[in-house]
């Protein structure tokens, strides 16, 4: 009988794909023979537009590359400019940071295994479950800055205000609902047949190969590499919390879901401290509004909810970034994702692209 | 924290293997030769003291006359930093060799380095535009890309309601 392979799009419209993005795969029947993504239908050229803004006016751009986690992408370029200036914010707005940071962690979190039990066939009953608390996190951003997701907060120098004086007792009214939430989560998702039926020994990204092609975040630890940017460099005030690096052993679908609900869990732990800790007093420090950073480079990085979120920002001294590169995580994550989908059938690659959770805004930018 | 090695530094040790490798070097970073660049690459991964494993990020700056592809590196064994560039001074064709054979990672982001600052990766396994469509006007990212007949340079001049000054005619 003669056979030839089938090639078929998965995307750019469609639910699995978590935004436009399109999967091009190479089928013999079932497996996977290759496979390639097409993608730039959200490309909105921010780093061109960036190098027409001041550089205080580039912070809304960073809510809209990764903008399931405004908080961290603003944090990121603000520190890599502070970086340029030698611009040290006041020690509340460190941890205010730290705050805005883990909650928009656990949101996000929140949000790719809600999303992921959808690949997984858990149609739709989790990412309800999940926004309920995403929902009450929004709302206390909304509290702090006035929108909840692009929430254009940090400003270099510090944050845009300060925190109202309802924020803390509902953030502490939060907080104490949330360990109950993450054993309902746990009981609900963790052990399940199907995720787990769907998920174990299913794209299994080795250490090794995680590294090579520069994967960060999540996926990284899930192949078992205790890499994580607030441990390792700490930014903001993470130096002076306590909380562990979640890791994986087998790398595979399974464990990053798994890193995914621990570092949840460890996101409630460091807030709980951060919100004991954080002290009274100024929340910026003046900063010029015509702002010119020297001559110079500089590159920043964080730990975003996907990964290294880094930028980097060159300087000539005049009012506006020469240069603006986003290195974003959803982007490189990627690059395994064809050695993961070959040899898979259809519905696990559906399942890997859910565990790697990229946000396309990012992806693009 | 992680160490950020000293350009001076990563040039001294990339000299002690390879003496002329080396082309430039700073406080912030070291440049390389482009003709010897897999080797001091190759050689900044696998060298145990540095153990550069980790590509964080590879992106490209016209600095209008020549353009730069800035390589940042990281070791997670040994919580290091550092920073790399090479420059090409072709204008019309830059071209630098592709660093995919050393770090994987390279292979997207050379691929959008291609794309959006038009900077050649020879030897690159796939070199194709990826955000942009095929048959796109040049490359939006080089400052020049807007410099049609009566236009201007991309950058921000000034501040808004700010008198015309030193900074007159940047870019």
């Amino acid at each position: 009988m003669k056979t030839e392979p089938f090639v078929v799009n998965i995307g750019p419209q469609h639910p699995s794909t978590h935004g436009v993005f399109r999967m091009r795969l190479t089928l013999d029947g079932e497996r996977i023979t290759d496979a390639d993504m097409v993608i730039g239908y959200l490309h909105r050229s921010m780093e061109k537009l960036a190098e027409e803004r001041s550089f205080t006016q580039v912070i809304p751009f960073t809510d809209r590359t990764d903008y399931v986690a405004a908080m961290t992408g603003n944090l990121a370029y603000v520190l890599a400019v502070e970086k340029l200036c030698g611009i040290e914010a006041p020690e509340r707005a460190q941890w205010l940071r730290v705050i805005m940071s883990e909650l928009q962690r656990f949101a996000s979190h929140s949000m790719a295994v809600g999303v992921f039990a959808n690949d997984c066939g858990a149609w739709q009953t989790p990412v309800m479950h999940m926004f309920r608390e995403r929902e009450k996190i929004l709302d206390l951003f909304e509290m702090a800055c006035g929108a909840r997701l692009t929430t254009n907060y940090m400003r270099i120098g510090g944050v845009s205000r300060d925190i109202p004086p309802e924020f803390l007792p509902a953030a502490h009214k939060l907080l104490a609902e949330l360990p109950t939430r993450m054993d309902e989560y746990e009981g609900l998702l963790v052990e399940n047949e199907i995720i787990v039926a769907r998920s174990r020994g299913v794209g299994v990204l080795p250490a090794e190969l995680a590294i090579a092609t520069s994967v960060s975040g999540p996926m990284l630890r899930g192949s078992g590499v205790a890499w994580d940017i607030r441990k390792a460099d700490p930014y903001a005030a993470y130096g002076r919390v306590e909380f562990d690096i979640c890791v994986g052993t087998n790398g595979d679908v399974y464990d990053r879901f798994l890193v995914r609900v621990a570092e949840m869990r460890q996101s409630i732990r460091i807030l709980e401290q951060a919100l004991e800790m954080m002290p009274g007093g100024p929340v910026a420090v003046d900063i010029p509004v015509a702002l010119r950073p020297p001559v110079g480079e500089a590159y920043g990085r964080i730990e975003s909810p996907r990964g290294e979120l880094g930028f980097y920002v060159v300087s000539d001294g005049g009012p506006a970034p020469y240069r603006f590169h986003i290195r974003s995580p959803s982007y490189i994550n990627l690059t395994p994702l064809r050695d993961l989908a070959i040899g898979a059938t259809v519905a696990d690659a559906i399942v890997i692209l859910g565990s790697i959770d990229i946000v396309v805004g990012e992806v693009d930018r | 924290m992680t160490t950020v090695l000293s350009g001076f530094d990563v040039a001294q040790r990339i000299q002690q293997k390879l003496p002329d490798a080396i082309a430039d070097a700073t406080p912030e970073w070291a440049e390389v030769k482009a003709d010897q660049l897999i080797e001091t690459c190759a050689f900044l991964r696998d060298d145990p003291e540095l153990d550069l494993r980790f590509l964080s990020s590879l992106c490209g700056v016209d600095r209008l006359d020549h353009f730069e592809v800035v390589y940042h590196l990281l070791s997670i064994s040994r919580n290091l930093a550092a920073t790399v560039k090479v420059r090409s001074y072709d204008r019309e064709n830059p071209e630098v060799p592709s660093v995919v054979p050393v770090w994987r990672g390279a292979h997207f982001q050379e691929r959008e380095t291609y794309d959006l600052m038009g900077i050649r990766f020879e030897g690159h396994p796939d070199l194709r535009r990826i955000f942009l469509w095929d048959g796109f006007p040049g490359h939006p990212l080089r400052k020049d890309w807007l410099n049609f007949p009566g236009g201007q340079m991309a950058g921000l001049e000034r501040f808004p309601g700010e008198p015309r000054g030193p900074l007159e005619g940047r870019g």
